[in-house]
């Protein structure tokens, strides 16, 4: 599971960052997008990687932490992937505007020649 | 702090989040309403800040300086707390003295030229308050991306094809560095287990060695995303571009947000690589040294090079960028004194500086400054435009000579002439740099303090030169003089900017004093873990997961 994940990583992370070196904006909020399931997929291994686990602890409050999944990372990477979405919503807009003012979708909003 | 003062602490993050979310009920043609309830909100906060560094600056003994709010009441390893010091004072009253000058400058016409300005404003506040006072990691990230959020509207407020491309650049430059942010926080929790700041320091010392490379590797991740907010070389690029296309007021309250940056550096080296680190001391200091010197370098021959005023003032803020991060890698405390006066000072210099290029502007070109080009996005919001000002209409008398004596005073604050504050922040920057065991001392001086003293000195001869040869052309050389209409609401927040700092070269020995404090405060790590975390919970193993 470790290496699915730390493949899937970093095959996010290589085309994000190929694809936000690209000239158009929507190449860029691709792979704006791209790096950020690489880095939300990222900080949720930080807890490490359990099965079947919960991170909470029992009604009883029983249990050692050995038997339970780390929550602080799970509540991050909710926060985050909020934070993420809102953030590259607002940019969508700005690259509309910037389309629709200066006509072109290059990101310095003119061909080069 | 006793009783309900001790809430005052949570109030710099609630007061403008109240606002900003009431303003937004209100309907965009009430501009007059929403701009009474945001100053009057601005005020307050200005008070308030005024009261907290009252309370921050109470010192019965070094170790009560640090206060902290645990909120919701939980203890602070696990709940969030909220932590005021002195350093974090004074940044609290120079955010709400910025916001309270550029507020009432966007009052003469900017706060009607786009939707929401006043609630984009307020959020902006708040993501930078909280950035100021929060005490763990993920809450600092938090509020990062508020304040960022609303940088990014408050960036586009006006307009136009230039601030539309300028925003979409600094968008995508900040998306990638809140993902450094994170990617740095969470490799850091995933080494250390805790976020909180205090619990983060204490920890580190007893971390396994073994786990160091990846904890240096995160602290540095973490690096990057401030440094690109506080602009140094070469992260800075995308700086001058957006700080030039954004509207005035929004430019001086930018001038806020690249400290920032150099605030959370400062405050994270000293606490988790201060002098109790072990192994870990000074990590990254000669990174910053010399970063630092590297954006002053870039930052003055930009200042020399440049000819639009916009840039021209984006370049002088990279340069006291560069001097800040440089005098953090120096590390030294009367260092960190000098460098905190100089913050304030030429943070209030730079910002008075991007609103009085908006007026300069306007008498070198009549018709052609940055407003027409908002208005043609706007079209026909230009005639209700022109019987506004008629109603307003209190024009500032004499206003090339206003204009002409703010720029003069400007220029004298950024090349460090004396008599005004400029040349206290630069003498009390040098004077700690060659005497590092206070005067007299017998220390030698290193090459890089050299390299470092002799580029302030430099770059203020950069700044001299550069705003010299742009105030001749502006006010001298034109055969005849254009007579810019200027509002007195526009004239009087550069003015008491100006003030404020001849306020700080008159009051300069208690200023120096309480930065004198901060900067020891800040090298002793251990009274801030100790008040930060109540002594119950250091020391506690419960709870904790082995790694």
């Amino acid at each position: 599971m470790e290496l699915i994940l730390a493949i899937a990583i970093g095959v996010l992370t290589g085309s994000g960052v190929w694809l936000i070196l690209r000239p158009r904006t929507f190449q860029v909020i691709i792979g704006l997008s791209l790096l950020s399931y690489a880095v939300n997929l990222f900080i949720f291994s930080t807890g490490g990687l359990h099965v079947g686990q919960a991170p909470v602890l029992g009604p009883d409050g029983s249990g050692t932490l050995a038997e339970h999944a780390d929550p602080v990372p799970q509540a991050l990477v909710l926060t985050a992937i909020v934070i993420g979405f809102a953030t590259t919503a607002l940019f969508l807009v700005v690259l509309l505007a910037s389309r629709g003012l200066t006509g072109s979708d290059h990101v310095d909003g003119r061909e080069p020649r | 702090m006793m009783g309900w003062t001790q809430h005052l602490l949570i109030a710099p993050i609630l007061l403008p989040m109240a606002t900003g979310a009431a303003l937004l009920l209100f309907d965009e043609r009430r501009h007059r309403f929403k701009a009474g309830v945001n100053i009057a909100s601005t005020l307050l906060l200005l008070i308030l800040s005024i009261a907290l560094l009252r309370i921050a600056d109470i010192s019965p003994g070094p170790g009560s300086l640090t206060h902290s709010y645990a909120v919701g009441g939980w203890p602070a390893p696990f709940g969030i707390v909220l932590v005021l010091d002195r350093l974090s004072a004074l940044m609290l009253l120079l955010t709400s003295v910025l916001a309270a000058a550029s507020m009432t400058y966007s009052l003469a016409r900017w706060h009607r030229a786009g939707p929401h300005f006043h609630t984009l404003f307020q959020l902006l506040l708040m993501g930078i308050n909280g950035a100021f006072l929060t005490g763990d990691l993920f809450n600092l990230f938090v509020f990062f991306e508020v304040m960022l959020a609303a940088s990014y509207g408050l960036l586009l407020h006006g307009s136009g094809p230039v601030r539309v491309r300028a925003g979409l650049h600094y968008i995508a430059i900040n998306l990638v560095s809140s993902l450094f942010f994170l990617i740095g926080v969470s490799l850091i929790y995933g080494v250390i287990g805790t976020l909180n700041m205090a619990d983060l320091a204490m920890r580190l010392v007893e971390a396994e060695p073994g786990n160091r490379a990846l904890f240096e590797a995160g602290a540095a991740i973490l690096g990057v995303a401030f440094l690109i907010k506080a602009g140094m070389w070469p992260l800075c690029f995308w700086l001058p571009p957006a700080y030039t296309a954004a509207a005035a007021p929004v430019a001086a309250m930018f001038a806020l947000l690249s400290k920032v940056g150099v605030y959370v550096v400062l405050r994270l080296s000293l606490l988790l690589f201060g002098s109790d680190a072990g192994a870990l001391t000074g990590f990254g200091s000669q990174f910053l040294l010399f970063g630092g010197m590297a954006t002053i370098v870039f930052g003055a021959i930009g200042v020399l090079a440049t000819q639009s005023m916009g840039r021209l003032a984006s370049y002088n803020l990279l340069v006291s960028s560069g001097t800040l991060l440089a005098a953090i890698g120096m590390g030294d405390a009367a260092v960190i004194s000098g460098a905190l006066f100089y913050l304030v000072s030429s943070t209030l210099t730079v910002s008075a500086l991007f609103l009085l290029i908006e007026l300069v502007e306007r008498a070198q070109e009549p018709g052609a400054n940055l407003l027409t080009v908002t208005m043609e996005a706007y079209g026909d919001e230009v005639d209700a435009e022109g019987d506004e000002e008629q109603e307003v209409g209190l024009i500032m008398p004499g206003a090339l000579a206003i204009v002409g004596v703010c720029f003069g005073c400007i220029a004298l604050l950024l090349a460090g002439f004396p008599p005004l504050s400029g040349f206290i922040a630069k003498f009390a920057l040098l004077a700690a740099m060659f005497n590092p065991d206070g005067l007299g001392g017998e220390a030698g001086i290193g090459g890089p303090t050299w390299v470092f003293a002799a580029l302030v000195i430099l770059s203020g001869l950069a700044a001299l030169i550069s705003l010299l040869r742009t105030g001749i052309r502006t006010f001298w050389a034109p055969v005849e003089a254009v007579m810019p209409r200027v509002l007195v609401v526009e004239a009087a927040p550069i003015i008491v900017l100006i003030v404020a700092c001849v306020v700080l070269t008159v009051q300069g020995a208690p200023l120096l004093r309480y930065t004198d404090a901060a900067a020891q405060s800040l090298h002793m790590p251990a009274n801030y873990i100790d008040r930060v975390l109540p002594p119950s919970a250091s020391g506690n193993e419960t709870g904790e997961i082995e790694r």
